[in-house]
């Protein structure tokens, strides 16, 4: 399927979505063309918003973001996001925190269809007092008191892997962050891949293998996808681009020139890879293989 | 050899963590303050960063803390549910790094907003993993160049909780951890004793007077008051060459 197809199908005005990937494989793919589709009123989940939130955001698809830390990782604010929330720009946009802890939880719950989840947290923090999702539970067995968060159970997750097969069965190595979890907690997930494999790949490591293919959706083949963000193994993250995005995004006019140019300017992905070609093959990933194991018995 | 303020940060830092301990690592001096530790006098020292990388062994420095080099030669890569409940929960952190845009008296961070929360004049980042690591690790360490509007009385906003208001808040609320066990700013150390940040030592050329002209309250300090050792020439030759060439945080 079609990125265009995939978000034309899978993610609708108003839904609450989830793009998982902490700094590694998140899909700007998909950002990109929630964009260029002018979806609207998303309930957007994160841990970290990033850059492509805060270019959902700027452009106006955003009523609503449910996060934990909201920063340019390494290089400043979001500049569109505090737009949103200090100046109302492009809209008002209503914002939902927890601490990392916290989302890793909801998703938790979420993927195991548990009213909440109980965790060790909050005691003392302020983060209750802004938002009452966060509440307390005596333990039945022990009296203790526990922080407790709702589940979150989002319409559609999206995950960029490594590699998938056409059914979706998903590998991923490096950086996990929470995509599992947001998968299975997700009604529809869309799996977007660097590399489309034979099942026989899949079945040959099966213990990479950290989405099976019964639970999505859509699987799209989008090498390059991640860009600014990163493969592991494939190319690495583009941090020349997060740095210099301080400078876009904290300007409005830049940031339209932005969106003008690499989002609306662009039929799809193939066609932004196209763009910047010498960009790619700089960050081409090196060579560092393990060690095969025998799966034999 | 001279140094910078953020120099003598990093080695005050770096001479807190011992051999062997296990440690959650944040971005930026806290990442040198390890990677120089791992490298002089704690090789043993485990660095685990919230992304998922366990036993990290970074050969260029991490931008973000998700950065690939992160994960290549790591002992262990695990999921994020794997980070925070297993291993800080689950009560495997001795160390914990925090950072912040203000820290008040009772060690309280706050990394969410500077003002109303409903009205920020400031909307900050927010928690990440701060909240749970001020809670759960065994201690804290937190490093942040100091001034009245950083080291207010009283933080805006509680992301992080310290010692709260005072000794014995922490066991009141159930807090499996420590709480923060050291200050380190660009003028000197601090510890606390019954709760409250302490001045123990004061950086190189610095005075009790510079100390109070940067800070929100009437600080306490030590009877016995220490100087900061400097940054030996071996310690700057490793951050400046190794640890941080391009120079971008010191």
């Amino acid at each position: 399927m079609t990125m265009a197809d995939a978000i034309g199908r899978f993610v609708g005005d108003g839904d609450t979505i989830v793009i998982e990937g902490f700094t590694h494989l998140i899909s700007f793919a998909a950002g990109h063309e929630i964009i260029r589709q002018k979806r609207r009123d998303l309930v957007a989940c994160r841990l970290t918003p990033d850059l492509v939130y805060d270019q959902m955001i700027g452009a106006g698809c955003v009523r609503r973001l449910v996060f934990s830390w909201a920063g340019n990782p390494g290089a400043g604010p979001l500049y569109a996001l505090r737009r949103a929330i200090e100046e109302g720009v492009p809209h008002p946009i209503e914002i939902e925190e927890y601490s990392h802890y916290g989302m890793v939880a909801r998703l938790t719950a979420g993927a195991s269809r548990l009213p909440f989840f109980p965790l060790r947290d909050y005691a003392g923090s302020d983060l209750p007092m802004v938002n009452p999702r966060i509440q307390q539970i005596e333990c039945p067995f022990t009296g203790e008191w526990l922080a407790a968060v709702p589940a979150l159970n989002p319409d559609t997750a999206i995950v960029h892997v490594q590699r998938a097969d056409l059914n979706g069965n998903a590998q991923i190595w490096g950086l996990m962050g929470v995509q599992k979890e947001a998968a299975f907690a997700s009604k529809h997930v869309i799996v977007v891949a660097e590399e489309i494999v034979d099942e026989a790949v899949i079945r040959a490591d099966p213990n990479r293998t950290l989405i099976p293919g019964f639970i999505v959706s859509a699987v799209v083949h989008e090498p390059f996808g991640c860009h600014p963000s990163y493969a592991q193994g494939f190319y690495d993250r583009d941090n020349d681009f997060y740095i210099a995005w301080r400078e876009i995004s904290k300007d409005r006019a830049k940031f339209e020139a932005y969106l003008d140019e690499w989002v609306y300017g662009v039929a799809n992905r193939a066609e932004y890879a196209e763009k910047q070609l010498d960009r790619w093959r700089s960050l081409r990933a090196s060579e560092r293989w393990c060690e095969p194991v025998n799966y034999g018995y | 050899m001279t140094y910078s303020t953020n120099e003598i940060m990093v080695t005050a830092s770096s001479r807190l963590l011992a051999d062997g301990e296990v440690t959650f690592v944040g971005i930026g001096l806290p990442n040198l303050a390890c990677n120089l530790a791992r490298r002089l006098h704690a090789p043993n020292l485990v660095l685990i960063y919230e992304s998922g990388a366990v036993g990290a062994t970074p050969e260029r420095l991490p931008i973000s803390i998700g950065d690939p080099a992160l994960v290549t030669d790591s002992l262990s890569v695990c999921s994020m549910y794997d980070i925070f409940c297993n291993y800080l929960q689950g009560g495997r952190i001795d160390v914990g790094f925090l950072q912040g845009a203000q820290i008040d008296r009772y060690g309280n961070i706050n990394t969410t907003v500077v003002g109303e929360y409903a009205t920020p004049k400031v909307r900050l980042p927010g928690s990440g993993g701060a909240c749970e690591i001020a809670i759960l690790a065994k201690k804290v360490l937190v490093m942040a160049p100091q001034s009245r509007r950083s080291f207010p009385e009283k933080v805006d906003f509680v992301t992080s909780p310290g010692f709260l208001d005072g000794q014995g808040r922490r066991e009141a609320f159930g807090m499996p951890g420590g709480g923060p066990s050291a200050v380190i700013t660009n003028l000197g150390c601090y510890e606390f004793v019954e709760g409250e940040m302490t001045l123990v030592s004061l950086h190189p050329g610095c005075t009790v007077e510079d100390v109070r002209a940067n800070i929100g309250w009437d600080v306490r300090v030590a009877a016995t008051l220490a100087e900061t050792p400097a940054p030996t020439d071996e310690e700057l030759r490793i951050i400046r060459e190794e640890l941080d060439p391009q120079h971008l945080y010191i």
